[in-house]
């Protein structure tokens, strides 16, 4: 039965991934939605493959980098921003887009983000960077689509904040319908997830008599066992250096030591070869990461929610480390309590590196309005309150040479607004991942009466239709995926009175 | 007297400093704070008279002014007009709205606003009784008025909330509030509104295909038959009741009937006296709402409502209005067009079902309200019709809209004067008014800001 369920959900979704007919090859695909094409027109002879060459005509480009730029073109060539001017010109096989009254801006990157993610907290250990976001990707997650469809193009999948040390993480570009070894995000560094305070000591838990409460239960703990791992980290390094500078003496017979594979990683950070993105609420526990950190000698690459990181700008400002916010997310436990939605504004003129994050596949579809709001809470300008989910978490994530800014050269990573991105009227009409159109609102809608007779014929299948008396009802695609329904970090056992 | 904390901290803000312009008073009020004993949360008196000039007055239930002038005077809309016609009264105190907006107060129809504070403290947390059938149970009497949500939501505009409880089957009785007052009285509008009963549906929750193990269908069904049944014999039983008193009243000769408050809680509802709000998202569910209240003639407002539009002729030919509260949510099934919920409302529109935009939040996020109907806008609701389904059309669904929902004459000054249109998120509020009192711009979250923005 489970499996049926799974076969009848994976169908599901490659329709709506692809339309009608069931599965295609990625080329069929591409085929398809250059046929059917983004809203302006595409030239009907071509016959257009991956790395193909589109001309956005005459749009408000939106840089990032570099200021807005009025009637303007956007030529994307092999995957890449090939060009940025006026009256620019593209071969006879080009995709032509007329995008007069319409504006262009950089895919927005989701600093904090679990989608597509089947697993998403390992709670059993208090550190478990063995663990690795990479190994529980689902490319078929919808919520990828919908992301897609409110401009996103990049999402950094964060283990959850159940541990102090949480798993390795992994930056994606959304490329749904695509095989998931093609979402990785290529050269992006790898990073780790820490978490501090109210979910690693599990204290939203309900405690089960009889069953031993899991260390750490304080905060005190928490820095306890962030310092422990680190020790051990430390030591474990010294033991590999003593190991390879015998071996460069050229001694015999040498025994290596045992590789450990939870220590690993955390060698990598104090090497500075993986970014520590740590969820945070409270101040203190701000600064006693920052100042363990500071300790062992390595560096936060971004505190993640920071919730009242604005009471202690400035020592995240001396630290270096990035931050990367909710809007306006409050309220939901104590240690939200003190939320405030002007706390990126103080950030940012503190001298921090701020972005926005969704943390949630809802929210991840309308980053854009979570950005426009910073703009009413603390004053930022438009190209402020932009830089706030496409460059400056790109920058979090180390990927801003490729994306984050319309600039030529860099992965042509951007979305077609019908409208200013930060106005609530606006949306989206097209996406494009490396030159390729992921979301089409054109396309989306004109194969909706396909999609619609497709579910009618799936649930007149004998398999699908319900018991006549008692037994299971249909196996019909549900809500959300059973395991984790709920975004990590904002629910994490507090109880959703919605 | 009246309570605000957070006055004197965020004296530097823009909006206090114009509002200190105003207000020859600003010395006491500092004094007050002082003395830690007693704190001011509005800053005129009830009887203050304002004369609003040179503004765009955006009064829905009308045309725009665009060089409007209008007055406020004994908490309510005195004039309002282009400014040739319409003259100010002696000792008002002018506010000059050059380039500014007035808006009436935004209203969400369905939230828990005051009866929770923090979501995971259970302490906290007013929304849900025990038990299934809780008539009695009356959100106006458990709203805090102190709560943070208060001030930060109203200083965005929403001048006006509908909180109700959750929960069981008759989950109890919503209140209209405004959001001041040092009271709960203080801050009622209708203490109460209508009747929230979370209607059974097969399997509970979110719906029959979101349970995570497949429950048995047949008794799926029968558990909602069944609690149907109950809420159908709880409803006929109050009806006897009312009348069984009445008839005691008009004859006292007849056997005294007995009391029971959970039945009294109930006659005004089942007498179709006040509305009943059912909560309900799919279309079988919404489509059996409908028929209940059909045969029960009681008067219904469908909460949710996400597949409301499929049942849109059915709700129009009775003239069922629909409080949306799922325009933000992710769509309800995995192969839902991405933009089902986004597109709600403008399909009721078209379809010429009433309806209008609510958050459905608990409080922390009601702030978001111009949002969900700034995206409902952005998939095909005219941008007029989302600005009245957060104003005009919550008013007329909860049968306010003689006193909010717009700017007329002798309507209550509940205003928004903001530097943009209101429902985008870049906007400003730049002043505000409740019951024609002015409200200071401030909230926990100004006061934060004030405390921690020039740390060095």
């Amino acid at each position: 039965m489970m499996g049926q369920t799974i076969r009848l959900m994976t169908m599901m979704v490659l329709m709506v991934a692809i339309g009608a007919g069931g599965v295609e090859t990625a080329a069929q695909n591409q085929r398809s939605g250059a046929q059917s094409g983004v809203r302006g027109g595409v030239s009907s002879n071509q016959q257009r493959v991956a790395a193909g060459e589109t001309l956005i005509r005459n749009a408000t480009v939106l840089t990032v980098s570099r200021g807005t730029l009025p009637n303007t073109d956007v030529l994307l060539r092999d995957g890449k921003i090939a060009a940025v001017g006026q009256n620019l010109k593209a071969g006879d096989a080009a995709r032509v887009i007329d995008a007069t009254g319409k504006f262009v801006m950089p895919g927005i990157v989701d600093a904090h983000s679990h989608s597509m993610m089947d697993a998403v907290n390992e709670l059993t250990l208090s550190v478990t960077s063995m663990a690795r976001i990479q190994d529980v990707l689902n490319p078929t997650d919808v919520d990828l689509y919908r992301a897609l469809a409110g401009g996103v193009t990049a999402l950094n999948l964060l283990h959850g904040s159940g541990n102090a040390i949480g798993g390795q993480n992994t930056v994606v570009k959304i490329k749904y319908g695509r095989p998931v070894a093609e979402f990785i995000f290529p050269g992006a560094p790898p990073g780790i997830k820490f978490a501090l305070g109210e979910n690693p000591k599990r204290s939203n838990v309900t405690v089960v008599p009889g069953r031993p409460r899991r260390y750490p239960a304080t905060r005190m703990g928490v820095a306890e066992v962030i310092r422990d791992a680190f020790t051990r980290a430390r030591d474990y390094q010294r033991g590999w250096d003593e190991h390879r500078a015998a071996a460069k003496r050229g001694d015999k017979n040498l025994i290596p030591p045992r590789r450990d594979l939870q220590l690993e990683p955390l060698v990598e950070i104090l090497e500075g070869k993986r970014l520590v993105h740590a969820h945070c609420y409270r101040a203190d526990e701000i600064l006693m990461l920052l100042s363990i950190a500071d300790e062992f000698g390595f560096k936060i690459k971004t505190l993640q929610h920071v919730l009242e990181g604005y009471k202690v700008a400035k020592e995240i400002a001396r630290h270096g480390a990035g931050a990367s916010l909710f809007a306006d997310n409050w309220a939901y436990k104590v240690e939200a309590y003190d939320a405030i939605p002007y706390a990126a504004a103080i950030l940012m003129r503190a001298g921090v590196n701020v972005s926005l994050n969704s943390d949630s596949d809802e929210r991840a579809r309308r980053l854009n309005i979570e950005a426009a709001k910073m703009m009413k809470y603390g004053g930022l300008s438009e190209e402020e309150a932009l830089k706030l989910i496409t460059i400056n978490p790109a920058m979090q994530l180390g990927v801003e040479a490729r994306v984050g800014s319309i600039e030529v050269g860099k992965d042509a990573d951007l979305a077609i607004w019908n409208g200013h991105p930060l106005s609530v009227y606006s949306r989206v009409d097209a996406t494009f991942v490396d030159g390729e159109v992921f979301f089409d609102r054109e396309q989306d809608i004109t194969r909706r009466p396909t999609l619609e007779r497709e579910r009618q014929q799936l649930e007149q299948l004998e398999a699908n239709r319900p018991p006549p008396q008692g037994g299971a009802p249909p196996s019909v695609p549900r809500e959300r995926r059973p395991a984790y329904g709920h975004d990590d970090d904002v629910w994490d056992g507090g109880d959703d009175h919605r | 007297m009246i309570n605000q904390k957070h006055f004197t901290a965020a004296t530097k803000l823009r909006g206090l400093l114009l509002l200190a312009a105003l207000l020859p008073s600003l010395a006491s009020v500092a004094e007050a704070q002082q003395t830690g004993s007693v704190t001011v949360r509005t800053m005129s008196t009830p009887t203050s008279i304002f004369v609003i000039r040179n503004a765009r007055i955006v009064t829905v239930s009308g045309a725009d002014i665009d060089n409007g002038t209008l007055i406020i005077r004994n908490g309510r809309v005195e004039a309002v007009g282009a400014a040739e016609s319409v003259s100010a009264p002696a000792g008002a105190q002018e506010i000059d709205a050059r380039g500014l907006s007035v808006y009436p107060g935004m209203i969400d129809a369905a939230t828990n606003l005051g009866l929770l504070e923090i979501g995971a403290v259970a302490a906290t947390v007013d929304t849900t009784e025990v038990g299934d059938m809780n008539p009695h149970a009356q959100a106006l009497v458990a709203v805090n008025p102190h709560n943070a949500s208060v001030d930060v939501t109203r200083v965005v505009g929403v001048t006006n909330v509908v909180t109700m409880p959750l929960g069981g089957v008759i989950s109890g009785q919503a209140a209209i509030i405004n959001l001041n007052g040092t009271t709960p009285g203080e801050m009622a509008v209708t203490p109460s509104a209508a009747l929230v009963i979370d209607f059974p549906r097969a399997a509970g929750g979110a719906g029959f295909f979101s349970q995570p193990q497949p429950p048995n269908l047949t008794e799926t069904i029968q558990t909602r038959d069944r609690q149907i049944e109950r809420l159908r014999n709880m409803l006929r039983d109050a009806e006897a009741y009312g009348r069984a008193h009445d008839a005691y009243r008009n004859d006292s000769r007849l056997p005294r009937p007995d009391v029971n408050t959970t039945l009294a809680a109930l006659v005004p509802f089942v007498r179709g006296e006040r509305p009943v709000m059912f909560r309900a998202e799919r279309e079988r569910d919404i489509r059996a709402a409908v028929r209940f209240a059909d045969e029960m003639k009681l008067k219904p407002i469908i909460i949710g409502g996400n597949e409301a539009a499929q049942a849109a002729p059915l709700l129009k030919e009775r003239d069922v209005p629909v409080i949306l509260t799922g325009t933000l949510d992710l769509p309800p099934r995995e192969d839902d067009h991405y933009d089902v919920l986004y597109e709600n409302a403008a399909k009721l529109q078209r379809a010429g079902v009433r309806f209008c935009i609510s958050t459905g939040d608990t409080g922390a996020q009601v702030r978001d309200l111009p949002f969900h109907a700034g995206m409902a806008a952005a998939f095909g609701l005219p941008r007029a019709e989302a600005l009245k389904a957060v104003t005009l059309y919550p008013a007329q669904i909860m049968n306010v809209s003689d006193r909010l929902g717009s700017i007329e004459p002798g309507k209550t000054a509940n205003l928004v004067i903001t530097d943009g249109d209101l429902l985008e998120a870049r906007t400003n509020v730049r002043y505000l008014f409740i019951e024609g009192r002015q409200i200071p711009l401030v909230s926990r979250h100004t006061e934060l800001y004030d405390q921690f923005k020039d740390r060095k």
